[in-house]
C-alpha cells in the first residue's frame, strides 16, 4: 500500500472499527474480537509508515480544502510517528486489559465504551499525523468530544460533574485561547502548515507579541495540563480505569504535550524562541506545575487521584524540556512522551487491577497487597521506578536526556526543579511499594485480577524495562525531531 | 416657505404617530388593527401627495397636455392598498380565531388565560 | 426554457404553484405540486449560482421593460447564494411536511398549508432576486402574510396569539421599510436599487436620505429580529407547526439580513452608513447585547423549540456583528453564517419536530434518555448542536473563523475574545440537551423506541449531514461569501 494509503488507513481503520463494534454490539465476544483486530491492524498501518519516516521521508496526504488556503492534510514526521506508535501500540495492550476490566466489574454500556475508544484512537491518529494547525485542532476537539462519553461512563452525579469539568476546561481553553491564537497566526503568517524552523520565523512579530501568542497556545492547549488549566485531569478520573490508563495517561494528555512540542518546534521555531527569549516564562510555569502537582499527589490518599496529579507533573516535564530550547532537550521532550506513557499506563493498569480484585481505591488500604497480588505490585513497582527515573527503567533515559539539555543551556534552576521533583516522586510512590510488600495484609482474601489484566500490566512493565536496554527506535525518532 | 407649506406632510406624520400609538397603547386586538390601518394609510398619503402637481393632468402624451402628474406613486399605492387590505383581513381572521380559542379579544385577558393554563408547553 | 429566463422562473414557478394547489385541493397532489415547485426552484438556484460564478451577474427585465422604468431581477454572487439556501430549505421543509403537516393539521386544511408554503417560499425568493425596492416590499408582504397564516396553523392556541403579534410587528416593520423607500423615491425619483445607488450621491436632500436609512434599518431589523426588536420571534417559532418553524428559522430572518446588506452596502454605501451615521457602532452594540442576553435566556428554557428560538436571536447577533465590521472578513463571516446558521437551525428544528411528533412536545422532559429511544435523531441533534457551537469540522466553525479573523485583522482583540467566549454559552445550552439525552434515564414523557417517520427523518438528516459537509468542504460557501463581500464593498452591485 502506498504511504498516502497507509495514512488514510490509520485514520479509517479505527473509525471503521468503531462502526464494526457498534454493529457487533449484541455479541460481546465478536465485539471484543473486532476491537483487537482493529487495534492490531492499526499498529500494522503505523508500522508500515515507519521505515520511510526513519529514512527521512515525510509521507503526506491532502484530502480537501477546509478553508481557502488551508487543507485538511496529513504529513508524517518523526514526532507524530513516535506518538502514533505509542498510542496504537498501547491500544492493543489496553484492549486486552479493558476486556478483563469491563467484564470483571460488570460495567454497563460496554458497546458505547468500545466504540468511543476506537473513535478516540482515530482522533489521536489524526492529531499525530496532522500537517497543519487547523487539522490538528479539528482532531484535538474531536478527541475531547468522543472521550466525554467515556469520562461520564457511569452516568451518575459524580460522573456528570466530572464530565462538565472535563468538557468545560478542555473545550473552554481550546475555544477561548487556542482558536484565537491559531487565527492570529493565520492572520500574520498566512499559513498554518507545520514548517521546520517555525512558520512564524519570518512573520516579524515583536517579542511581546510572540510571548503573548505563546501564552495563548500554552494555556490554550488544555490537554497539556499546565497549571492552572489542569483541573480536568483529576476530574476525568471518574472514568473506568482503562480510560484513565490509555486516554488520560497516553492518548489525550500526550496529544496535549505533543501539540505543545509541535507548536514550539514547528510554529514558533526553537531557534526563534531561544533568540528573542519570548519563552522565558514557560520554564517557570512548567517548573511550578511539576512541583505543585507533586505536592498535591503526595497529599492524595486516593490512588487514581495521586496518579492523576503525578501525570500533571510528568506532563510538565515534557513542557519544561521543550522550553529549555536546545536540541537535546527537544529530543528529551519527545522521548519522554513515550517513556512516561509506558510507565504511567502500567501504574494505572495496576490501580485498576487492585480495584477489580480487591475493590480498594485508597492508598491507605494497600497494606500488604503485594503479597496477594505479586504480579500487579511488581509491575506497579517497575512503573514507579521508571517515573522516578531509576535504572533499569526507561524513565531514566528521558531524565538523562533532560539533564543533558539543562547542562547545555546552563539553566541551573531547571536542574534544581528536576532534582526536587525526583525526590517528590520517590516520596509519593515508594511508600506505596513499601506498605504493599512489607506490611501485613488485612481484610478479605483475594488473588490477582482477571488474567487479561495481569497479562496487560506485565506486558507494559516488561516494555518499560526493555526500552531502557533497547531505546534505539524511539531515540532515533526523538533525535530526528530535534534535527540531531 | 412656511412650516405649513407642506401641510400634507404634517397630516402624514400625524396619522403615522396616531396609528402607531394606538397599536402600542391599546390592548384590544381589533383596536390594534384599526391603529395599524391608520398607520398604513399615512404611508399612502406620503407617496401620493408629492406625486400631485397643481394644475397637472393625467399623463397623456398629446398636444395640450404639457403638465402632468407622476402616475407611478398611484400605481405603487394601489398595490400597497391591496397589501393593507389583505393584512387587515388576515388580522381580523386571526382575531376571530383568538376569540373562539380564548373567549376574549383583550390582550391582558388572553395572556392571563395562558398563564392560568400553565406557562411552559 | 433557457437559462436567461431562470431568474424569473425561480420565483414564478412556486408563485404559480400556489393557485394550482388551490385548484387541485387533494392533499397528496397539493404536496406533490408544492414539493416539485420548490425542487424546481432549488435546481434553478443551483444553476444560477453556477452561472453567476462563471459569467458574472445576470439581469432580467420583466416584460422587456428596461430598468430603471421596468422591474429588474438581478442575480449576483450574493443573491444566488441566498437563493440556494431559501429554495433548498423550502424543498426540505416541503418534503418533511408530507408526514409532519399531516400529523399536525386537519385533512381539509392540508392543501391550504401547501398554498401558503409555496407563497412563502416564492415571496422570500422574490425578495432575494428582485432589483426593485418597491417590488421587494410586495414580495416581503407575500412572504410575511403567508408566514402569519403558517404560524397560526400551529396546534397550540398560543400559536394564534404569536401569529397575531408577528402580524402587528411584521406589518409595522414592512411599513417602516416602505416609508424609507418612499423617502428615497422622493429624493431620487427612482426605485431601482442599482439606479438608487448611482443617484443617491448626487441628491441634495441628505436629510431625507438619512431618514430613509433610519426607517429602513428599523423596518428590516424588526423583520430580522435584531435585539431589541425580537419579541415576536420566540413565540412564533415555538408554537408554529414543526415544518414551518424550520422554514422560517432557516430562511425568513436570513432574507431580511440580505435586504439589510443590500441597502447598507448596495444603496446607501459604506460612507453614509459608517461615517455620516454611526450605524456600524449601533449595530455592533445591539449585536453584542443580542448575543449575550439571548444566549443566557436560551440557557433557562425548558421548551426546546423556544430554547433554539432564543439561540436564533443570538446567532442573528453574530451575523449582524459581521455586518457591523464592514470589512471583507466581517462581511464574509456574515454572509457565510447566514447560510451556515440557516442549515444548522433548519436541521435542528426539523429534528425537534420529529421528537415533538413522537413525544407530543419537545421539552427537556421529553428528551430524557432520548439517546436510547431515538438514537439517530439524538445523534443528529448533537451534530447540529456542535455546528451551533462552532466546533471544527462543522459549518458553524467556518463562520466563527471569519468572525474572529475579521476582529483580529481590525485589531479588536476584545471582540475576538467576546465571540469565542460567548460560544461557550452555546456549549452550555447544547450540553443541557446532551446530558438529558445520554446521561438520564428515560422519563414518563420520553417517547418509546423508534425514530420519526422516514419522510421526516430523511430531510432532517440531510441537513445535519450538510452541517458537517459544509464544515469540511468550504470552497463553495466561503467562495460565494467572499465574492459577495467583495461585491458589497465594491459599491454598486
Amino acid at each position: 500500500m502506498s504511504a498516502a494509503g497507509l495514512i488514510a488507513a490509520s485514520l479509517l481503520v479505527p473509525a471503521a472499527g468503531a462502526a464494526g463494534i457498534a454493529l457487533a454490539g449484541r455479541w460481546p465476544n465478536l465485539r471484543e474480537s473486532v476491537t483487537l483486530v482493529t487495534a492490531v491492524t492499526l499498529l500494522g498501518c503505523v508500522l508500515g509508515l515507519l521505515p520511510s519516516v526513519l529514512d527521512g521521508g515525510r509521507p503526506q496526504l491532502f484530502v480537501l480544502e477546509m478553508l481557502p488556503g488551508i487543507a485538511l492534510g496529513f504529513r508524517v514526521e518523526p514526532l507524530g510517528m513516535l506518538f502514533a506508535l505509542v498510542a496504537s501500540g498501547l491500544w492493543i495492550v489496553n484492549s486486552v486489559y479493558s476486556i478483563g476490566y469491563m467484564r470483571g466489574n460488570d460495567e454497563e454500556h460496554q458497546t458505547r465504551f468500545y466504540v468511543c475508544f476506537a473513535l478516540a484512537l482515530a482522533a489521536t491518529m489524526g492529531i499525530a499525523f496532522s500537517a497543519n494547525l487547523l487539522t490538528l485542532f479539528l482532531f484535538y476537539e474531536m478527541l475531547t468530544l468522543v472521550t466525554w462519553p467515556l469520562v461520564t461512563h457511569h452516568g451518575d452525579a459524580e460522573a456528570r460533574a466530572g464530565g462538565r469539568t472535563y468538557l468545560g476546561v478542555l473545550l473552554g481553553t481550546s475555544i477561548l485561547l487556542l482558536l484565537p491564537a491559531m487565527i492570529a497566526t493565520w492572520s500574520v503568517a498566512g499559513t498554518l502548515e507545520f514548517l521546520p524552523g517555525g512558520l512564524l520565523r519570518d512573520a516579524g512579530l515583536s517579542n511581546a507579541a510572540l510571548g503573548g501568542l505563546l501564552a495563548l497556545y500554552m494555556f490554550g492547549i488544555g490537554k497539556a495540563a499546565l497549571m492552572p488549566v489542569h483541573r480536568w485531569l483529576p476530574a476525568a478520573m471518574v472514568a473506568p480505569t482503562p480510560v484513565s490508563a490509555l486516554l488520560h495517561a497516553v492518548a489525550v494528555v500526550k496529544a496535549g504535550v505533543f501539540t505543545v512540542v509541535k507548536v514550539i518546534v514547528y510554529v514558533f521555531g526553537v531557534e526563534t524562541l531561544a533568540e528573542v527569549r519570548a519563552a522565558d516564562w514557560l520554564p517557570v510555569v512548567a517548573g511550578f506545575t511539576i512541583l505543585a502537582a507533586s505536592v498535591v499527589a503526595l497529599r492524595s490518599n486516593n490512588l487514581k487521584r495521586r496518579l492523576a496529579y503525578s501525570t500533571v507533573s510528568q506532563l510538565s516535564y515534557v513542557v519544561l524540556a521543550a522550553a529549555v530550547l536546545v536540541p537535546i532537550s527537544i529530543a528529551a521532550a519527545a522521548f519522554h512522551i513515550a517513556a512516561h506513557a509506558l510507565g504511567k499506563i502500567t501504574l494505572f493498569f495496576a490501580a485498576g487491577a487492585i480495584y477489580t480484585a480487591a475493590h480498594k481505591t485508597e492508598v491507605s488500604q494497600l497494606d500488604g497487597i503485594g503479597r496477594r497480588m505479586p504480579w500487579t505490585m511488581a509491575a506497579f513497582t517497575v512503573g514507579a521506578l521508571s517515573l522516578i527515573g531509576i535504572p533499569p527503567c526507561v524513565g531514566f533515559v528521558s531524565k538523562w536526556l533532560m539533564l543533558q539539555g539543562v547542562f547545555a543551556a546552563e539553566l541551573w534552576s531547571v536542574a534544581g526543579v528536576l532534582l526536587a521533583s525526583t525526590v517528590l516522586n520517590a516520596a509519593y510512590f515508594l511508600p506505596i511499594v513499601y506498605v504493599a510488600f512489607f506490611k501485613a495484609p488485612n481484610g478479605e482474601l483475594h488473588g490477582e485480577a482477571p488474567l487479561p489484566m495481569v497479562i496487560a500490566l506485565t506486558a507494559t512493565a516488561v516494555g518499560t524495562v526493555a526500552l531502557f536496554f533497547l531505546p534505539e527506535l524511539p531515540l532515533a525518532l526523538a533525535r530526528s525531531v530535534a534535527g540531531l | 416657505m412656511s412650516a405649513f407649506g407642506h401641510y400634507s406632510y404634517w397630516i402624514t406624520v400625524l396619522l403615522m404617530v396616531a396609528g402607531l400609538y394606538i397599536v402600542i397603547a391599546r390592548g384590544n386586538l381589533i383596536k390594534k388593527l384599526v391603529g395599524l390601518s391608520i398607520f398604513q394609510t399615512s404611508v399612502y398619503l406620503l407617496y401620493i401627495a408629492p406625486g400631485k402637481l397643481i394644475g397637472g393632468t393625467a399623463p397623456i402624451i398629446a398636444d395640450g397636455f404639457r403638465l402632468y402628474t407622476n402616475p407611478l406613486p398611484h400605481v405603487l399605492i394601489l398595490t400597497a392598498i391591496v397589501v393593507g387590505v389583505a393584512t387587515l383581513a388576515l388580522g381580523l381572521a386571526i382575531a376571530v380565531r383568538i376569540r373562539e380559542a380564548y373567549g376574549s379579544i383583550e390582550e391582558d385577558e388572553i395572556l392571563a388565560a395562558d398563564r392560568d393554563s400553565g406557562g411552559g408547553a | 426554457m433557457t437559462l436567461a429566463h431562470l431568474p424569473a422562473l425561480v420565483v414564478v414557478v412556486p408563485l404559480l404553484a400556489a393557485p394550482l394547489v388551490v385548484l387541485v385541493r387533494r392533499a397528496a397532489a397539493a404536496w406533490a405540486i408544492a414539493t416539485a415547485a420548490c425542487a424546481f426552484s432549488f435546481a434553478a438556484a443551483i444553476l444560477l449560482s453556477a452561472e453567476v460564478a462563471a459569467h458574472g451577474p445576470m439581469s432580467y427585465h420583466l416584460g422587456n421593460w428596461p430598468p430603471p422604468w421596468g422591474i429588474e431581477y438581478r442575480v449576483d454572487a450574493l443573491s444566488a447564494f441566498v437563493l440556494v439556501l431559501v429554495s433548498g430549505i423550502g424543498t426540505a421543509s416541503a418534503l418533511y411536511a408530507w408526514r409532519s403537516a399531516a400529523a399536525e393539521l386537519s385533512r381539509d386544511q392540508l392543501y391550504l398549508y401547501y398554498v401558503m408554503h409555496c407563497l412563502c417560499v416564492a415571496g422570500l425568493l422574490g425578495m432575494t432576486v428582485t432589483g426593485d425596492a418597491f417590488n421587494l416590499f410586495v414580495f416581503m408582504e407575500i412572504a410575511s402574510l403567508s408566514s402569519y397564516v403558517l404560524i397560526a396553523l400551529g396546534r397550540d392556541r398560543r400559536a394564534l396569539l404569536a401569529a397575531y403579534q408577528y402580524l402587528i410587528l411584521g406589518t409595522i416593520g414592512a411599513t417602516f421599510y416602505v416609508i424609507g423607500v418612499g423617502l428615497l423615491y422622493l429624493a431620487t425619483g427612482t426605485l431601482n436599487i442599482a439606479d438608487l445607488a448611482e443617484r443617491l450621491p448626487q441628491t441634495a436632500s441628505t436629510r431625507a436620505v438619512l431618514a430613509a436609512l433610519a426607517f429602513i434599518t428599523v423596518g428590516v431589523s424588526l423583520k430580522l429580529a435584531l435585539f431589541p426588536l425580537h419579541f415576536w420571534l420566540p413565540n412564533a417559532y415555538a408554537y408554529a407547526p414543526s415544518a414551518v418553524t424550520a422554514l422560517l428559522a432557516a430562511t425568513a430572518t436570513k432574507v431580511s439580513v440580505y435586504v439589510l446588506l443590500r441597502f447598507y452596502f448596495g444603496v446607501f454605501g459604506l460612507r453614509l452608513v459608517t461615517e455620516t451615521l454611526p450605524m456600524a457602532e449601533i449595530l455592533l452594540v445591539l449585536s453584542l447585547i443580542a448575543i449575550v442576553t439571548a444566549s443566557l435566556v436560551a440557557l433557562w428554557q425548558e421548551n426546546l423549540k423556544r430554547l433554539f428560538a432564543y439561540s436564533s436571536v443570538a446567532q442573528i447577533g453574530y451575523i449582524t456583528l459581521g455586518v457591523s465590521m464592514a470589512s471583507p472578513d466581517g462581511l464574509t463571516a456574515a454572509v457565510v453564517h447566514l447560510f451556515n446558521h440557516g442549515i444548522t437551525k433548519g436541521a435542528l428544528f426539523l429534528l425537534l419536530g420529529g421528537v415533538a411528533l413522537r413525544a407530543g412536545g419537545a421539552t427537556m422532559g421529553s428528551v430524557q434518555g432520548l439517546g436510547r429511544r431515538m438514537p439517530l435523531t439524538s445523534l443528529a441533534i448533537v451534530i447540529a448542536g456542535l455546528s451551533l457551537i462552532g466546533v471544527p469540522g462543522t459549518a458553524g466553525f467556518v463562520s466563527k473563523w471569519y468572525l474572529v479573523l475579521g476582529a483580529i485583522e481590525a485589531g479588536r482583540w476584545w471582540l475576538a475574545g467576546f465571540v469565542v467566549a460567548t460560544s461557550l454559552i452555546a456549549v452550555a445550552y447544547v450540553w443541557r440537551f446532551v446530558e438529558a439525552a445520554y446521561l438520564s434515564e428515560p422519563g414518563p414523557a420520553t417517547p418509546g423506541r423508534g425514530e420519526a417517520p422516514a419522510a421526516m427523518l430523511a430531510p432532517a438528516l440531510a441537513l445535519a449531514a450538510a452541517c458537517v459537509f459544509f464544515g469540511l468542504q468550504t470552497s463553495w460557501t466561503v467562495g460565494s461569501a467572499r465574492r459577495a463581500a467583495e461585491l458589497l464593498l465594491g459599491g454598486v452591485p
